[in-house]
Parts: structure tokens; C-alpha cells; sequence
């Protein structure tokens, strides 16, 4: 850790710091995240057998079937389930749309103490807001590009 | 008396009373037993985590009155703080009483840093009584720091649990009671850590810089101390402490101990240990203290750590500031 100027120092402290953090255990995380967003995806597969099973079909099956699962994501994070499944799931848990209900669900729990408006309703959008925008701008370009080619 | 960067009491203030709360996680570690109040709920039947906290830190204010066997008019000062913005549940708990307030923050130093500042005032004779005390809260540090609670994600493992608990020591001049001998100041140590989620390592270095400095100011070795307790720097800055001090020349391992590494019964879930105002606090006012005055410790260096940053700092990718501030205690 030693070193002549402040930031030949502090690299080094840095390098000497990243040999004691223990490695994230990405082999588990992935297997974990597999597991847990497959089983995530065949739930929603389940629910779309019922729905096509009560007649519902085409751009309206497809709709209920998000619909369904967005429902659930946020009745599992109020009863505070979701985050305990989150903190197991590696990222499992939150690629799904189930995820998405979530990251909107859990700041308009959190924030509700500073009021309706400026703080259920304005803080509901912290974490997922980011996925609105850079969702919303990574599908104009993919379209841009689809309608080119 | 001043030397170096240490203030040695003459007077010798002394612990009065102190008195400690915590969560009920915390219960079932090793303070369990010996904290006056744990909580069966983490809302302390309050309506937001916030107000929460604040009842915490009241109660824990009270209880060391009480305990002491004093009431609010034998006291002449409130020192305390915490890590909500604006210090908000330290100055609602001082509105509870009718005492002169001193709001502090030192982040999770604020415990060492009020009882030095508490044992100032007394040893020179400005206040016969001041309260040292200080509290967090597991959901208000999250909601502010970090993510709203019932987000589901992954945390890193180098992460640490902030600790649930307030609590707090009367400081009085008398003649019997654990003394207060000497406390170091400490000075802002910043060795470039970005990393919000690796508190231990950012702040190691500030405990290891104000632990040396504390050991070359009173010519002692750490053999001499039977305890070197540090705030909250969890396993891994527990590592890196003692390595940093063994690389000044002082080998501290045999006597360091550290609140954040010890106060969960199984470090597993919470990765590197507990982190927090309320950790140093509610270890050294429970277990600590209780032991030394049963005769258990006979000198104790306690030198807890705070990480200096904000949401906004780490946010525009500033390294992470740090401060360790150190009391010396004897019985």
C-alpha cells in the first residue's frame, strides 16, 4: 500500500482492497437467476394456457397475460415477498416484467409517508424511470433500424 | 492537557449511566442480552420508520437519565446526531426535553464524537452533566442511502447491514464510574474509495490513522489497551484496519475487536456485518460497558468510523471521505 505520490498511493490501496473483497458468486447468481425467471416466465406461460383455454386470443391474450403478472408482482411486493425473493433470485427476479411492477411498486409503498402527491405519486417513477427512458429510446432505434433493413 | 492531536481529562469525567435500544435482529446477537429495550417491531408502533428512529433515540435519552437516578433539570446539555438529512431524529427527540441541544454529525462517528466533545465541556468545568447519544434506523438509512426497501435486488457481499438501535451515556463529574481519560481527534482520511457499498475499506483508513496517532500521542502499545473497539468497518475493514496499522509498525490484531463484525449472531445474510450510528452505539452502551464495569475491561479504546459521504456525492462519482474520532475509557 505503499507509494510515492498520493495517487500512486491510493491505486494501490484500491488494488489492495479489491484482493480482500470476496468474489460476488456470479456461477450461483446465474443459476439462481436462471432458475427463478424460467419459473417466473413458465407461471406466465400457465396463465396464458387458461386465458387461451377461456377464449382470449391474439393482442388481448398477450395483454391479460401481462396484465396478470403485473398484478401479481405488485400484490407479492406489498405483502413484502418479491424483495426476499429478489435477494436470492440474482437477477432473476427482476428482468420479467413482474420486475418492472416492482421497481414501481416498492418507492410508491416507501414514499406514501410524504403524502398522495409529492410523494407517492412523484417518487413512484425513481427506479423505474430509467427503465421507461432507456427503454423507450433503445426501441426507437431498433425500429429506426428495422425499418431501414 | 494536549499532545499531539489527544486531549488528556484531567478532571476525569465519568460515565454515568448509558443505556442502549435495539431492533429486534439485533436481539439476537450478542447485545441482546444485555440492551434495555429491544424492539418487537421495527415501526415502534409509529407510523413512519422515521418517527421510529426518533422514539428510539428519546427513549434511549430518558433511559440514561433514569438510570443514573437524575432527572431532565440535573442535566445542563444534549449532544447528539445521526445520518438522517438535516440531523432530523436527534433534533425531534431534543425537542421532547427542555435542554440545551448540540446537534453533531460525524455519520457513524457521531457516538465517540459526542462523548468527546461531552467529556470537553465537563472536564473543564463548563457543564456538571452532558448526554452523549446517538441512533439508526435499518429503513430510513436504506430509503435515503439506497433503495426503497421492498425492491428486489441482489446486494454485493462486501455490503453491510445498518443496524437498527439507539443509544446513548450520561457524562457527569463525580468521582466514581468508568473515567474518560483522554479522546484523539480525528482528522478526514480519504485514500479514493468510490465504492458506496464498501464502507469497511473506505473507512479503515481513518480508524487505522487516528488509532496510530492515539498510540504514539500517550507513548503506549496496544498490548496496553485490553480492547481497541472500532465502530462499524465490518469483516472485511476489520482486515484491512489491521493491516494498515500492522504496516505503521503496530500489530493491534490481538485486542481489536469491531462492533459491526460482532453485532449480528450469523454474518452470513448481512455479508460484512452491521454499519450504522446506532451500531457503535448500542454495542459499546449494552455489552461494553456492562463488562467493564464488571471488572472485565480495564482500559478500552473505543474509535468509531464514519463514512462522510452523501447521495449527492456518490452520485457525481466523488470518493468517499472518511473520520474516525477516538475516547479513551478506564475504570
Amino acid at each position: 500500500m505503499t507509494g510515492k505520490t498520493k495517487e500512486n498511493f491510493n491505486s494501490n490501496y484500491l488494488n489492495y482492497v479489491k484482493t480482500q473483497i470476496p468474489p460476488s458468486r456470479q456461477f450461483r447468481n446465474c443459476l439462481s437467476a436462471f432458475g427463478v425467471g424460467g419459473l417466473i416466465c413458465c407461471i406466465g406461460q400457465f396463465i396464458r394456457f387458461m386465458l387461451e383455454y377461456l377464449g382470449l386470443s391474439g393482442d388481448e391474450l398477450a395483454g391479460t397475460t401481462s396484465v396478470v403478472l403485473i398484478f401479481l408482482g405488485c400484490l407479492l411486493t406489498g405483502f413484502g415477498v418479491y424483495d426476499r425473493i429478489g435477494r436470492y433470485a440474482g437477477a432473476g427476479s427482476i428482468v420479467p416484467i413482474t420486475g418492472f411492477a416492482n421497481s414501481v411498486t416498492s418507492p410508491a409503498i416507501e414514499f406514501k409517508t410524504e403524502g398522495w402527491i409529492y410523494g407517492m405519486a412523484a417518487k413512484m417513477f425513481t427506479v423505474a424511470g430509467a427503465i421507461v427512458v432507456f427503454g423507450v429510446c433503445s426501441g426507437a432505434i431498433v425500429g429506426l433500424i428495422y425499418y431501414f433493413i | 492537557m494536549k499532545k499531539g492531536n489527544t486531549v488528556f481529562f484531567k478532571n476525569q469525567p465519568r460515565i454515568e449511566s448509558f443505556a442502549a435500544i435495539c431492533g429486534s435482529k439485533e436481539k439476537e446477537g450478542v447485545i441482546g442480552r444485555y440492551a434495555d429495550v429491544t424492539l418487537t417491531d421495527d415501526m415502534y408502533g409509529e407510523s413512519t420508520f422515521e418517527k421510529a428512529e426518533c422514539k428510539m433515540l428519546t427513549n434511549a435519552i430518558s433511559l440514561c437519565i433514569e438510570k443514573g437516578g437524575k432527572t431532565e433539570r440535573d442535566v445542563d446539555v444534549l449532544l447528539s446526531g445521526d445520518l438522517l438529512n438535516q440531523i432530523i431524529s436527534a433534533s425531534f427527540a431534543a425537542r421532547d426535553y427542555d435542554l440545551p441541544f448540540l446537534g453533531l454529525y460525524s455519520a457513524c462517528s457521531t457516538m465517540s464524537e459526542s462523548m468527546m466533545l461531552g467529556a470537553m465541556l465537563v472536564n473543564a468545568g463548563y457543564v456538571k452533566r452532558a448526554i452523549a447519544a446517538t441512533g439508526s434506523h435499518f429503513a430510513s438509512a436504506e430509503r435515503q442511502y439506497r433503495y426503497p426497501l421492498e425492491l428486489g435486488c441482489t446486494r454485493p457481499p462486501q455490503a453491510q447491514w445498518t443496524v437498527t438501535g439507539a443509544g446513548g451515556c450520561m457524562i457527569a463529574d463525580k468521582k466514581e464510574g468508568i473515567k474518560i481519560v483522554s479522546a484523539t481527534m480525528g482528522k478526514v482520511c480519504d485514500y479514493g474509495v468510490t465504492d458506496v457499498n464498501n464502507m469497511g475499506a473506505a473507512m479503515a483508513p481513518a480508524a487505522a490513522d487516528t488509532i496510530i496517532r492515539h498510540l504514539k500521542d500517550t507513548g503506549r502499545q496496544p498490548s496496553d489497551y485490553d480492547m481497541i473497539l472500532t465502530g462499524d468497518l465490518g469483516a472485511l475493514g476489520s482486515r484491512v484496519v489491521k493491516d494498515l496499522t500492522w504496516e505503521k509498525g503496530c500489530d493491534i490484531s490481538k485486542v481489536h475487536v469491531d462492533c459491526g463484525e460482532i453485532v449480528y449472531k450469523v454474518i452470513e445474510s448481512e455479508f460484512q456485518g452491521g454499519s450504522g450510528a446506532g451500531c457503535s452505539a448500542i454495542v459499546l452502551n449494552s455489552y461494553v460497558l456492562t463488562k467493564m464495569q464488571a471488572g472485565l475491561y480495564k482500559r478500552i479504546l473505543f474509535a468509531a468510523t464514519g463514512a462522510l459521504l452523501s447521495t449527492v456525492s456518490s452520485g457525481q462519482g466523488e470518493s468517499i471521505p472518511c473520520i474516525s474520532h477516538a475516547v479513551e475509557l478506564e475504570l
